[in-house]
C-alpha cells in the first residue's frame, strides 16, 4: 500500500508551538489560569478513554470555544479484541460463546441473530421447534429490559443521579434471575445454540418469571416517577442531543433514536423472526427527537417487553415437555446439561449412556463436540431488533464446521457516528448526555 | 434438516443447476485432504475439492427479486450488462455482483427511486478469499429499505494487487466508518472516502488482521500437563 493513511487520532492542531496542558483532576484552576494569561479560547481537550461516562473505553476529542463544543471526534478501538477473527477458528456452536461477549450488556442479542443466520444457511430455520423460539424470545426480551435499564441507569449515574442507577440496577438484577435460573448464568450465557437453545427450563421457571415480572414493574414505575417529571433531568435532557429523522436515515441510526424522531421502525414488527409475529406489543414512538424522549421510550419499551415476558410464561407453561432442540441429530447438542454436586455439566443419565451402554453414541458426541457440523457453502445476512437497534449479522460458510466469515453489524458501532452531529454546537456537559442517549457498548462496538 | 439439502459442502442444492453447468462466481475455498491431518497413509490426503458459492441465478427469481432487478437494469441502460455481473438468489436473499466502477451510480439508484427506496445500507463486511485468484477480496453490502421492507446484498470484488473501490460515503454517509473498518481489517481502499483512517487497530498498525493470510496469533497453553497449541496450530477438522 503506497498511499499515506491519514491518523484518525492525530493532531487536532497543525501548530507545532500549541500550548499543551496535561490534567490529572484537581489541578483545573491552575490550567484555566494558564489559558487565560495567553488569552487562548480555543482548547482542545481529551476525554477518555478511562471516564466513567462512556460505557467501556471511549476516546473522545473535543474542540471547545469556551463551554461550547465546536468538534467532536470518537476515537474508538480501545476495546478491540478480534472477536470475528476468532471466531474463524472455532466450530459454529462454539462461536456463540465469543460473540455473546461483544455486547455484553446485551448478550443474548448477538447469540440470537448469530444462531438465526447459521439456521438459515442450514435451511433449518422452520425446523427449530417453537419451545426454543419462546425461549428465545423470552431471553431476548429479558435481555432487552437489562439493557434499558442500564442505558437509563447509568444515564442517571452520569448526571450525577445515583439513586436512578441503584433503582435500575436493582431491577436488571430480577432480569439476571430468570435468566441464570434457566441458562446457568447471568451474562455471556451461550444458551442460544444453533438449532435452539442450550437446555430446557427447570421446574421453577414458569414460576419465577411470574413472580419477578410486578416487581420489575414496581422499579420501573420508581424510575419513571424519580425521573420524568424532575425538573433538573428535564433541564438536563430536553432539547439536548438532537437527531430529525433526516439525520437519522443519513446516519443509518436505528433503535430508540430513531424511533424518538417519530419513524416506528422495528425488526421485530418490520421482519418478524422467532414467532414475534403472535405476540401482542407495541412499538412506541415520540417525535421530540431529544436525549429525554428516548429515556421516555426506553422506559416504555421495558413495559412492552414485560408484556411479552408474560405471554411467554403462558406458552412455556403450554408448551411443558416439548422439544427444545431441532430433531435432527446431526446438529442438535448431544446432551441436555444439568446442575450436578460439581457443578454444571452434561446430564448424568447422557453420562451413563455413552459411557456404559452405546459405544455409536459415545463416537457420536466425540465427533459432534469436537468437530463440528458441517454447514452448507454460501453466505446469509440476518438482521434482529437488538435493545440499541438493529444488529446484523453477515455470515459466510465454506463447506466446513468453521465460518469462513463472520461479521457483525452492532447498532452502537453504526450510532456512534452520531455523535458529532448530536454535540457540536452544545454546551461541554452535554456531551455526557449524548453518550448516554447514543447507548452504545464499546465491547460491541469494537468487537 | 430438509431432505433436499447437501450437507457435504457445495451447496449448489440451492439453485437447482447440477455442478459444471455454471460459471463459477467466487471459489470460497480449495480443500486438501480429508480429516485434516498432514501425511496420513489412507490415499484421501490427496483429495483436492474447490469449494464454490452458489452459481449464477436464472430468471425468474421469484418473490420481488424480479421487478428490484428490472428497474435497476432500466435505470442503468445500456451500462446495466457491465454493472452488474451476476444475480443469485440464495437461501431466499438477493445478491447483486456488481463491477467496481458502477457501484456509486448502482448505490445512488437503489437509494433514490421510489420502486427501489434502499434508504439504509447496514454497513460493508469484507471478506477475503484466497484461492479465488484475481478477486479475493470482496466487500458486501448490505441494504435495506424501510419503504418496502426488503433486504439485498450488493457484493463488489477486487484483486489484492489492486483493491480500490470507489467509496459510498457520499451516498450513504452511514458508511463512513463501516469502510473505514474494512480498510482496516482488509486493506480495502474505498477512494472518495474523507479520511480513511484505521479504526479499531491503532494508527501505525502493520497488515490487515482480517485476511486469511495473517495468523490469529496465540501460545501454547500447558494445562494439566500437556502442551495445548494455540488455536490456528490445532488440527483442523474441515
Amino acid at each position: 500500500m503506497t498511499q499515506t493513511a491519514p491518523h484518525a487520532t492525530g493532531a487536532f492542531v497543525e501548530d507545532p508551538d500549541a500550548p499543551e496542558y496535561s490534567a490529572y483532576g484537581g489541578d483545573w484552576s491552575e490550567i484555566a489560569d494558564e489559558a487565560a494569561r495567553l488569552a487562548q479560547q480555543r482548547i482542545v481537550v481529551n476525554m477518555g478513554p478511562q471516564h466513567p461516562s462512556t460505557h467501556g473505553v471511549l476516546r473522545v476529542m473535543l474542540e471547545l470555544e469556551g463551554e461550547v463544543v465546536t468538534e467532536t471526534r470518537a476515537g474508538i478501538g480501545y476495546l478491540h479484541t478480534g472477536i470475528e477473527k476468532n471466531m474463524e477458528y472455532r466450530t459454529w456452536t462454539q462461536g456463540v460463546t465469543f460473540c455473546t461477549r461483544m455486547d455484553y450488556v446485551a448478550s443474548m442479542s448477538q447469540e440470537a441473530v448469530y444462531c438465526m443466520g447459521i439456521e438459515k444457511l442450514l435451511g433449518i430455520t422452520d425446523d427449530v421447534p417453537e419451545r426454543a423460539n419462546i425461549l428465545r424470545v423470552l431471553m431476548l426480551e429479558l435481555t432487552r429490559i437489562g439493557s434499558h435499564l442500564v442505558a437509563i441507569g447509568t444515564g442517571g449515574n452520569e448526571m450525577g443521579a445515583t439513586t436512578v442507577m441503584t433503582t435500575a440496577f436493582v431491577a436488571r438484577e430480577d432480569t439476571f434471575r430468570v435468566i441464570e435460573n434457566i441458562s446457568g448464568l447471568r451474562t455471556n450465557n451461550a444458551y442460544i445454540r444453533p438449532g435452539g437453545v442450550a437446555q430446557d427450563t427447570p421446574e421453577d421457571a414458569v414460576a419465577l418469571i411470574r413472580k419477578v415480572i410486578p416487581q420489575i414493574k414496581q422499579k420501573l414505575d420508581e424510575l419513571a416517577d424519580l425521573q420524568l417529571e424532575n425538573p433538573i433531568f428535564k433541564g438536563r435532557l430536553q432539547g439536548v442531543a438532537n437527531l430529525d429523522l433526516a439525520g437519522c436515515m443519513a446516519l443509518g441510526i436505528t433503535g430508540p433514536i430513531l424511533r424518538s424522531a417519530g419513524l416506528p421502525y422495528d425488526v421485530r414488527k418490520a421482519d418478524p423472526y422467532f414467532g414475534y409475529e403472535t405476540y401482542d406489543f407495541q412499538v412506541p414512538t415520540s417525535t421530540d427527537a431529544d436525549a429525554y424522549s428516548r429515556v421516555v421510550l426506553r422506559l416504555e419499551e421495558c413495559y412492552e417487553s414485560l408484556k411479552i415476558v408474560a405471554q411467554c410464561a403462558d406458552r412455556l407453561e403450554a408448551t411443558e415437555g416439548q422439544p427444545v432442540m431441532v430433531a435432527d441429530k446431526k446438529i442438535a447438542w448431544p446432551a441436555q446439561l444439568s446442575v450436578g454436586s460439581d457443578g454444571q455439566g452434561n446430564s448424568l443419565d447422557h453420562i451413563r449412556h455413552i459411557m456404559g451402554e452405546s459405544m455409536e453414541s459415545l463416537i457420536h458426541h466425540f465427533k459432534l463436540v469436537t468437530e463440528g457440523f458441517k454447514v452448507p457453502a454460501g453466505q446469509v445476512y440476518s438482521a434482529i431488533e437488538g435493545p440499541k437497534g438493529l444488529l446484523g449479522v453477515h455470515l459466510v460458510s465454506d463447506g466446513g464446521t468453521k465460518p469462513w466469515r463472520a461479521h457483525f453489524r452492532d447498532p452502537g458501532f453504526n450510532n456512534l457516528q452520531a455523535l458529532g452531529i448530536l454535540t457540536e454546537g452544545g454546551q461541554v456537559a452535554d456531551v455526557v448526555v449524548a453518550i448516554a442517549t447514543i447507548d452504545m457498548v464499546l465491547g460491541g462496538v469494537d468487537r | 434438516m430438509s431432505e433436499s439439502q447437501d450437507l457435504t459442502g457445495t451447496g449448489d442444492a440451492q439453485g437447482g443447476l447440477q455442478p459444471g453447468e455454471r460459471e463459477t462466481i467466487t471459489l470460497i475455498n480449495v480443500r486438501e485432504g480429508m480429516f485434516g491431518a498432514q501425511g496420513d497413509t489412507s490415499g484421501y490426503d490427496l483429495l483436492v475439492k474447490p469449494v464454490e458459492m452458489p452459481g449464477a441465478t436464472e430468471r425468474p427469481y421469484g418473490e420481488w427479486f424480479d421487478g428490484v432487478v428490472d428497474v435497476l437494469e432500466e435505470l442503468l441502460g445500456e451500462d446495466a450488462d457491465a454493472a452488474i455481473e451476476h444475480v443469485v438468489v440464495d437461501r431466499g436473499e438477493l445478491t447483486l455482483y456488481v463491477a467496481r466502477e458502477h457501484l456509486p451510480a448502482v448505490a445512488r439508484h437503489l437509494r433514490d427511486d421510489q420502486d427501489l427506496r434502499f434508504e439504509m445500507c447496514l454497513g460493508v463486511s469484507g471478506v477475503h478469499y484466497p484461492a479465488d485468484a484475481g478477486r479475493e477480496l470482496h466487500a458486501v453490502y448490505p441494504m435495506q429499505s424501510i419503504t418496502h421492507n426488503r433486504r439485498l446484498r450488493v457484493e463488489v470484488a477486487v484483486s489484492e494487487q489492486d483493491p480500490h473501490i470507489p467509496s459510498i460515503t457520499g451516498i450513504y454517509p452511514m458508511n463512513n466508518w463501516h469502510e473505514r473498518e474494512t480498510w482496516d481489517f482488509f486493506g480495502i481502499v474505498f477512494d472518495g472516502h474523507p479520511s480513511l483512517a484505521r479504526i479499531e487497530m491503532p494508527d501505525d498498525w502493520v497488515g490487515h488482521p482480517q485476511r486469511k493470510d495473517y495468523p490469529l496469533g496465540g501460545i501454547p497453553v500447558e494445562y494439566k500437563g500437556a502442551e495445548i497449541p494455540s488455536p490456528d496450530n490445532r488440527r483442523q477438522y474441515r
